[in-house]
């Protein structure tokens, strides 16, 4: 239950790290707040040969009103977000969905980028930004490019992220519309069994599971109501294709999603 | 930029406790283990080693934080503070411990300093805490023996004996 050994790069300018990765590629890992890459090196189940430190750097710890989007750099903690005081009128879902993410001791170095880059399918914040439609801001010592967050999740921890490429920056839009969130968990902070949020639309609703499938799933759906709801939830519950695991059969999973996602949408559309 | 090469050990300076520390640490060491290996301080204890029980939380910068989770090299510059730092003296025992020992709120304390310290920061930060506020925050704990009701009982206890709510005597009687 050690790390492999490493090189551990502290970069001083972002050009540094950026460097860094286009020569080393895949050898190399960014570190931020290392709350879910620590544990892969402690199991062995990620042995990078470079590791490099971008907390050092004051321009990746910024929160911006970007026009409509909130943008959240790759140094910003999830503590941090959780404390912005803007937090609460302008990205209500993430305010929903933030004090399930993890627990207090590990929101406090764990960083918003840095859970969206390791994109464990339970996760709270790859499911909000799915949710909420935002994207994600790549750069490489190349080029920049963003990408929507229905491009960036690939699968179980995979996402489209070239080698040489590190987030930047992920942005929220910061629309003003009805939002709910739910979450089924072993122990409150512990990964989602499931998880679930909800955004109106202009026409109905979209609907965000987390949990259930290799990643987060959206779906938008008009305004239905009683059984016509029932079995558009049903069908959705099937179509994330559920599996029985160590914490859950996915018979239970479905159930959750029917149930969970029944409540969001009476919430959002009452 | 520093690169700090593999299998070498480089300087690793932080404060620790209020302290001035130095030593030195390869760039993989846990803080874990530069804590109870390199300073000798043991009192930080190693549990799951990969963020789940809670038993090494120590204080970062003002914040708990799992030791298990960071790198030497990452605190370097940093204040840590260990469950070292909450006796007020040798041979006594600081507010918070007290009231774990009379509410008997560990049995074997293994996770006894990780909590510890986490509820040391939730008082700093929220001097009257409710017992649902405690509860959220043992959360990120875990402990295999008590049940948990006798700490959140001794966290609420020394939040009143810090508010000065309540005299060690009568919470004693």
């Amino acid at each position: 239950m050690k790390p492999a050994a490493f090189d551990y790069v502290r970069a001083e300018t972002l050009d540094e790290a950026l460097e860094v990765l286009r020569q080393e590629g895949s050898d190399a890992r960014i570190i931020a707040g290392g709350q879910s890459l620590m544990a892969m090196l402690n199991m062995r189940l990620a042995r990078p040969k470079t590791l490099i430190d971008i907390m050092r750097l004051p321009e990746l710890a910024r929160i911006d009103a970007k026009g409509d989007a909130i943008v959240v750099g790759a140094g910003v903690r999830q503590a941090a977000l959780l404390a912005w005081p803007e937090l609460g009128r302008s990205l209500q879902l993430v305010a929903l969905a933030l004090p399930w993410t993890g627990h207090a001791q590990t929101r406090s170095r764990g960083t918003v980028c840095g859970s969206i880059a390791h994109a464990d399918p339970s996760a709270e914040l790859p499911l909000v930004l799915q949710a909420l439609g935002g994207e994600v801001h790549l750069r490489s010592a190349k080029r920049r490019r963003r990408v929507a967050a229905r491009e960036f999740f690939a699968g179980m921890m995979t996402t489209t992220r070239a080698e040489e490429e590190l987030i930047e920056a992920v942005s929220f839009p910061a629309a003003q519309k009805r939002c709910a969130f739910r979450e089924v968990a072993r122990r409150h902070g512990d990964f989602a069994i499931v998880a679930a949020a909800a955004v109106q639309t202009a026409a109905g609703v979209r609907l965000a599971v987390g949990g259930v499938a290799d990643m987060p799933v959206v779906r938008d759906f008009p305004r239905l109501e009683g059984s016509a709801l029932d079995d558009a939830l049903n069908a959705f519950a099937y179509e994330l294709d559920a599996r029985d695991d160590v914490h859950a059969t996915a018979r239970y999973r479905r159930d959750l999603v029917r149930l969970i996602g029944r409540d969001l949408v009476r919430e959002v559309l009452p | 930029m520093s690169r700090l090469q593999a299998g070498r050990r480089h300087p690793v300076r932080f404060s620790l406790n209020g302290k001035p520390c130095a030593g030195e640490a390869e760039p993989r060491l846990l803080l874990t283990d530069f804590l109870r290996h390199q300073i000798g301080m043991t009192g930080t204890h190693v549990g799951c080693e990969h963020g789940v029980c809670g038993a090494c939380t120590v204080n970062i910068d003002g914040s708990p934080a799992r030791a298990c989770l960071t790198l030497a090299a990452q605190v370097d510059g940093c204040e840590v503070r260990t469950v070292e730092s909450l006796a007020p003296s040798a041979g006594r025992l600081g507010i918070l411990q007290a009231a774990f020992k009379r509410n008997h709120a560990l049995q074997c304390g293994f996770c006894t300093a990780g909590i510890l310290m986490s509820l040391d920061c939730l008082l700093r930060d929220h001097p009257r805490p409710d017992g649902a506020t405690i509860r959220d925050f043992l959360s990120g704990h875990l402990c295999r023996c008590t049940g948990y009701a006798p700490i959140i009982r001794a966290a609420l206890e020394a939040a009143a004996e810090m508010a000065g709510d309540v005299s060690r005597e009568t919470s004693d009687a």
